[in-house]
């Protein structure tokens, strides 16, 4: 009996057909047919992906390897293309397809002004970017998550930079494929300690090895770190981070879909799906937590003094990435999990919303010539609010749940972490209601011209906003924490298979009741204190100048793109020129030449001799005799 | 049969060639003999056809020299893949017009069949004859068709892999007397015992040779230049398959005829490769011309090459077989896009080009998959051979793979960068002129497309057709 | 008489030979200086013969020794008579065509 699990390849291999219709056929199909077809595919897949989470919810399901065919089987290494279906990638296929599919709808209409073959082309990037993601959370060993690795860097390159003809959006994309470059380098490094210690790069069989291992072992600890360098390249982490943001010159609609349901989410999966290699390593664990909460900070406080509606934003999934990597770092897989799944809706929601303001203000993204847009776009302005309150960790809503799972879990690991968590989640309240202020509250201060043009976006851009801000409210109720009911958390219940055997080696902290309640009271109290603060200010008296003083620091984000152009960019530049200049030209290629010139040197001189004169002829012939004759009489004796 | 079909057919075919004195039947003559060779490799391969692989005559008896011809799997992916480049350099190259084609193409062929006898020779003295025979066609058509400093670095071309060749001459004759049966037949040769004084000394007369071919850091300086002067279809045959000479060579000849000296000068020779990979690709990053830009990237891939093959270990060894190919078939996809870009613009400067993606449309896709597969990116064949190859590197050493993986992150520096300054970016007076690729010139890219996403997806039939050599050299090794 | 006498009469024509090919301008001095030399030669010839036939013939009545020298001599002497004509033949041209016999004006064979 054939269950749909055996049909897993079909979730990657639609929006793989419809990477190659819209891409083969770009000329040839006009713009609705191609948004339908990039549409279908991935609602195709997302309904696949349905089934299968519907199998493995299942009381007993046991994950299960798919097969397909042998990809590599040199040296004793075995590395067949497989898919492995259990409880955390049926999990991400849903946010994956789910979210990318309403991505799609919206991106139909979002993108109406471009030429067809462009529409196209357009689409087919946008369908392979969910295959390459796809490919990533499906694969049953880490070569196939590899390529998906790599693939997401490539389709972020060519999404970034979809706007070929801008320079600056060029430079963008680049820089986001060599950071993920140099991210990738190490994970590969880290692919190779895996192959020499397991012999293997399938989930089950290192898992199963690994599971034998004493904790601390140095060379986990090695493994993990070289994972954990791949994944702050791919899920923007100090030290590379600064990608992130720059990567949305590329369309709204692929900022939405790097921030919230592919891409970015790759590094908190990853290590997710290696839980039991990190539970193993706590220095790498602590080191996956200091990196995430210090990226959670550094990323807040820049997005305070941000004034692009995308930068805001693009700051502020840094700052959530580093709290699901905090998570991961206490042992928190579950809640990091979560907070992916909470942050993948609310955040696609916020960039959509921002996508249809800047749809309305014709491209305009300066928050501060923007203002009272509540009245002119009343879903947008309602839905972004939903996103506001989610993100700032309002309960009911969504990131409520997911960031306090995390939150309480740092308590418990480390009280410190907790602080500092805490001081960053008031930090993103603030900056996300003063985004909202800035933009919808107050009066407009754009240009007569834009405000005449003000408009509601249609429907293909409300519908997702909607479904989004209905599951960023509701999407929490999976994840209940233990204090308000028992056996209420339904996500940790299904992923519990899952992580399993890292719950049973960790060491569990357990926080009191008590100590739980006056946790959540603190910090809801402050969140709400910041919110009304920023609402208060930011309505009244926006911010319409240039930042001074320490906010100059923040708004040119504490200068690290300047460091790093300074201690890489330009040593490495400088270092090619000089190689160029003085080793290849003057070094070695003189080397070279210097041997034949020194060949025509010799010739020249013995050339000399060739005078011409009979006589000198006949002078070095004499001479020439005359030492024969001495070398016969005194050396030949 | 087929082995030495590979030979006289293009050898025959180019020397009628130089008879054939109209322009473009001189290209279709020679398109069909390409192809016709390109066929009896195809039957040789799809009927696995083993008796065919191999062919012995006699030639030189009183030198203990005979026309001995063999196909092991290392020389039939080469063979292969000559075979293969060849139609497509020709049709790829269709519009491009050379002063004297009959002698031009007739050379062209000449190269192929010195170049498959290479290959395929499995007897000292033919492959001294070979390696030979494959420079001077190749000389001819750089000095003759070149660009404009074309004298001056051909001849540095020729005096440096001649000088190479003289080494391993010697070489080779030192090994002729050292043979019980005065015979240059490989086998013999692989029989002679020799101290490991003698071995250290002939690996290097040999290497010398093959690692000015190939070529390893710091023997490199030739190509560039070379490269950059010789006329394109030119450029092709000596990147995508003169340098797999070097590395076939080193394969068949000098892995398992000086197996203690390999092993005893490994770290030298793997640490030479290493720092060609970086300093090349730190060099690559450096260059305007796109000519020069692919010379050191191809400087880079090689020199991976070169050190997983003296790893001494399976992976290392399949992931540079499988590589041979992959690079053959990538940097000949590159020079493809390089003659187009040049035929249309009449430029190579980067500075000078930019903006093509709007009018050209068709080759900058073209252009990012080979550039990407360029970078290894995974599903392109040429992941399949670096990450056994830095796979092999590791086990070997942790800290070569490491410092040779700095080079995945500059090569895709240095890719991206060609692919902005080339095909992004406004048009400019140069560049608004062009126009796309017409049906001939995207059959040609697609072929390679094809091959690159075919190999990348499923190595097998590869990893299966390879396996003996590589068991053949590990085998010498233990 | 001793060998030497005859020896340091050979070396001393022989190096006025050569002295004189070296300075002289005029190709038939020169001409007549190689003769020199020629001879020079063929005396030493003459006397190494004359002394090998005396020891052995002091030894064996009999013996030959030695004899062969002096056909040398003789194969010398034709060849230099060969020599001089052809080489008297090309001076005369030479003195044809530009009316001097100064191996100066030859002084052209670098072009």
């Amino acid at each position: 009996m054939k269950s749909i699990i055996d049909l897993v390849y079909l979730v990657p291999l639609f929006p793989l057909i419809g990477f190659l219709i819209n891409g083969l056929g770009r000329k040839n199909l006009s713009k609705s047919l191609s948004g339908i077809i990039g549409s279908g595919v991935i609602l195709a897949s997302f309904v696949v992906s349905l089934l299968i989470f519907n199998e493995t919810r299942a009381e007993g399901f046991i994950a299960t390897t798919v097969n397909l065919f042998e990809f590599i089987n040199v040296a004793g290494l075995n590395i067949p293309f497989a898919f492995q279906v259990d409880q955390l990638s049926a999990l991400f296929l849903l946010i994956i397809t789910g979210v990318g599919f309403l991505i799609h709808v919206y991106s139909t209409s979002y993108m109406h002004e471009e030429e067809p073959h462009h529409y196209a082309r357009y689409f087919s990037f946008l369908n392979l970017f969910v295959f390459s993601m796809l490919l990533l959370v499906l694969g049953a060993n880490y070569l196939i998550m590899f390529i998906g690795w790599e693939g997401v860097g490539l389709c972020s390159y060519l999404l970034i930079g979809y706007w070929f003809k801008n320079t600056e959006y060029g430079n963008a994309a680049r820089k986001a494929f060599v950071m993920n470059r140099i991210g990738d380098l190490g994970f590969l490094l880290g692919l190779f300690f895996i192959i020499q210690q397991f012999g293997s790069l399938t989930y089950t069989e290192v898992f199963s090895q690994a599971e034998g291992m004493f904790k601390g072992d140095a060379i986990i600890v090695v493994i993990t770190l070289l994972l954990f360098v791949g994944a702050t390249g791919k899920s923007a982490q100090i030290p590379l981070y600064t990608w992130l943001p720059d990567a949305m010159a590329g369309p709204t609609p692929v900022s939405a879909l790097i921030h919230a349901a592919t891409m970015v989410t790759a590094g908190i999966y990853m290590i997710a799906r290696s839980n039991i290699l990190y539970t193993l390593a706590p220095v790498s664990q602590t080191v996956v937590a200091v990196v995430g909460l210090a990226t959670a900070i550094l990323a807040a406080t820049i997005a305070l003094k941000q004034n692009d509606i995308k930068k805001v934003l693009a700051y502020s999934t840094v700052s959530q990435l580093g709290y699901m990597f905090l998570g991961l770092g206490v042992g928190a897989y579950t809640g990091a999990v979560f907070h992916v799944m909470t942050h993948a809706f609310f955040k696609a929601l916020l960039f959509l919303g921002a996508g249809s303001v800047i749809h309305a203000m014709h491209h305009e993204q300066d928050i501060r010539k923007m203002g009272g847009l509540a009245k002119k776009l009343p879903t947008t302005h309602w839905t972004f609010l939903a996103g506001c309150i989610a993100i700032a960790g309002i309960p009911p809503f969504s990131g409520f749940f997911s960031k306090d799972e995390i939150l309480v879990h740092a308590f418990a690991a480390n009280p410190v972490y907790y602080v500092i968590g805490l001081a960053g989640a008031l930090m993103t309240a603030f900056y996300m209601f003063r985004l909202y202020a800035m933009t919808f509250r107050g009066t407009f201060r754009g240009t007569h011209e834009q405000e005449h043009h003000l408009h509601e976006s249609p429907w293909q851009m409300t519908m997702p906003l909607i479904v989004l801000a209905v599951l960023a409210i509701v999407a929490g109720f999976v994840g209940i924490p233990e204090l308000f009911a028992a056996d209420a958390h339904k996500l940790e219940h299904y992923l519990a298979p899952v992580f399993k055997a890292s719950t049973e080696i960790a060491e569990t902290h357990h926080v009191e009741h008590s100590t739980e309640y006056i946790l959540l009271a603190v910090s809801i109290t402050l969140i709400v204190l910041s919110i009304l603060y920023a609402l208060n200010r930011f309505s009244k008296k926006p911010e319409t100048g240039e930042a001074e003083g320490f906010g100059k620091v923040l708004a040119n984000k504490w200068y690290v793109d300047e460091l790093y152009n300074s201690i890489v960019t330009k040593p490495l530049n400088g270092l090619g020129a000089f190689t160029n200049r003085f080793i290849e030209k003057s070094g070695i290629d003189g080397i070279v030449n210097g041997v034949g010139k020194s060949v025509q040197w010799g010739g020249r001189q013995l050339r000399l001799m060739q005078s011409g004169q009979v006589g000198s002829y006949v002078l070095w012939m004499v001479l020439g005799i005359l030492i024969l004759f001495v070398i016969t009489i005194t050396i030949l004796k | 049969m087929t082995a030495l079909l590979l030979i006289l057919v293009p050898l025959i075919g180019g020397l009628v060639t130089f008879f054939v004195k109209q322009e473009s039947q001189a290209k279709l003559w020679s398109f069909v003999v390409s192809l016709v060779t390109l066929a009896a490799m195809s039957v040789n391969l799809l009927m696995h056809d083993e008796a065919g692989r191999s062919f012995t005559a006699e030639w030189l008896p009183m030198l203990g020299s005979s026309f001995a011809l063999q196909m092991d799997g290392a020389s039939t992916l080469l063979c292969f893949l000559t075979s293969l480049c060849y139609p497509i350099i020709f049709s790829s190259t269709w519009k491009s017009s050379y002063a004297s084609p009959n002698s031009f193409y007739g050379l062209m062929l000449l190269a192929q069949a010195g170049i498959t006898g290479v290959f395929l020779a499995a007897d000292g003295l033919l492959f001294y004859f070979f390696w030979e025979l494959a420079l001077i066609p190749v000389y001819f058509l750089c000095s003759k068709w070149g660009g404009e400093k074309r004298i001056a670095v051909t001849f540095k071309f020729f005096i440096y892999t001649f000088i190479g060749s003289l080494l391993m001459l010697v070489g080779l004759l030192y090994m002729y007397y050292q043979t019980a049966d005065a015979s240059f037949s490989m086998q013999s040769l692989y029989a002679v015992k020799l101290t490991g004084e003698q071995q250290s000394w002939l690996f290097w007369l040999f290497f010398v040779a093959f690692a000015v071919k190939m070529p390893v850091f710091p023997f490199h300086t030739w190509q560039p230049d070379t490269y950059e002067q010789s006329p394109t279809a030119v450029t092709m045959v000596l990147s995508a398959l003169m340098v797999k000479m070097g590395l076939f060579a080193v394969i068949r000849w000098l892995l398992p005829l000086f197996p203690d000296a390999a092993v005893q000068y490994d770290n030298i020779v793997i640490g030479l490769s290493v720092i060609g990979m970086i300093y090349a690709s730190i060099l690559a990053m450096q260059q305007d011309d796109i000519k020069r830009l692919i010379a050191y990237s191809s400087i880079a891939h090689i020199g991976l090459m070169s050190a997983a093959l003296f790893v001494n270990n399976e992976s290392g060894l399949q992931g540079a077989m499988i590589q041979l190919f992959s690079h053959g078939v990538n940097v000949l996809g590159m020079w493809i896009v390089i003659e187009l870009i040049e035929r249309r613009f009449g430029t190579r400067k980067m500075s000078e080009l930019g903006g093509l993606a709007q009018k050209a449309p068709g080759l900058t896709i073209l252009l990012v998959i080979v550039a990407l597969a360029n970078v290894a990116l995974p599903l392109t064949n040429a992941f399949i051979g670096e990450f056994l190859m830095f796979n092999g590197l590791f086990k070997f050493n942790i800290w070569y793979a490491a410092v040779g993986g700095l080079s995945v992150i500059l090569s895709a520096i240095y890719s991206l960068r060609m692919i902005q300054k080339v095909f992004y970016g406004n048009e400019n007076i140069l560049t608004a002129t062009g126009a796309d690729i017409n049906w001939v010139e995207k059959a040609s890219l697609a072929v390679i497309v094809v091959a690159i996403f075919v190999m990348g997806v499923y190595p097998k039939p590869v990893f299966e057709l390879t396996t003996d050599t590589v068991t053949l050299i590990l085998g010498v090794f233990k | 008489m001793p060998i030497n006498y005859y020896i340091i009469l050979a070396v001393a024509l022989f190096s006025i030979g050569v002295a004189g090919v070296l300075t002289r301008r005029n190709a038939i001095i020169i001409f007549m200086c190689i003769e020199l030399m020629l001879n020079a030669v063929n005396l030493l010839l003459v006397a190494f013969s004359k002394m090998h036939y005396a020891n052995a013939v002091a030894i064996n009545p009999s013996a030959i020794a030695g004899t062969e020298a002096q056909l040398f001599v003789f194969f010398i002497m034709v060849v230099a008579a060969a020599e001089v004509s052809v080489g008297l033949a090309i001076i005369v041209m030479m003195y044809r065509n530009i009316h001097s016999v100064d191996v100066n004006f030859l002084n052209r064979l670098k072009h």
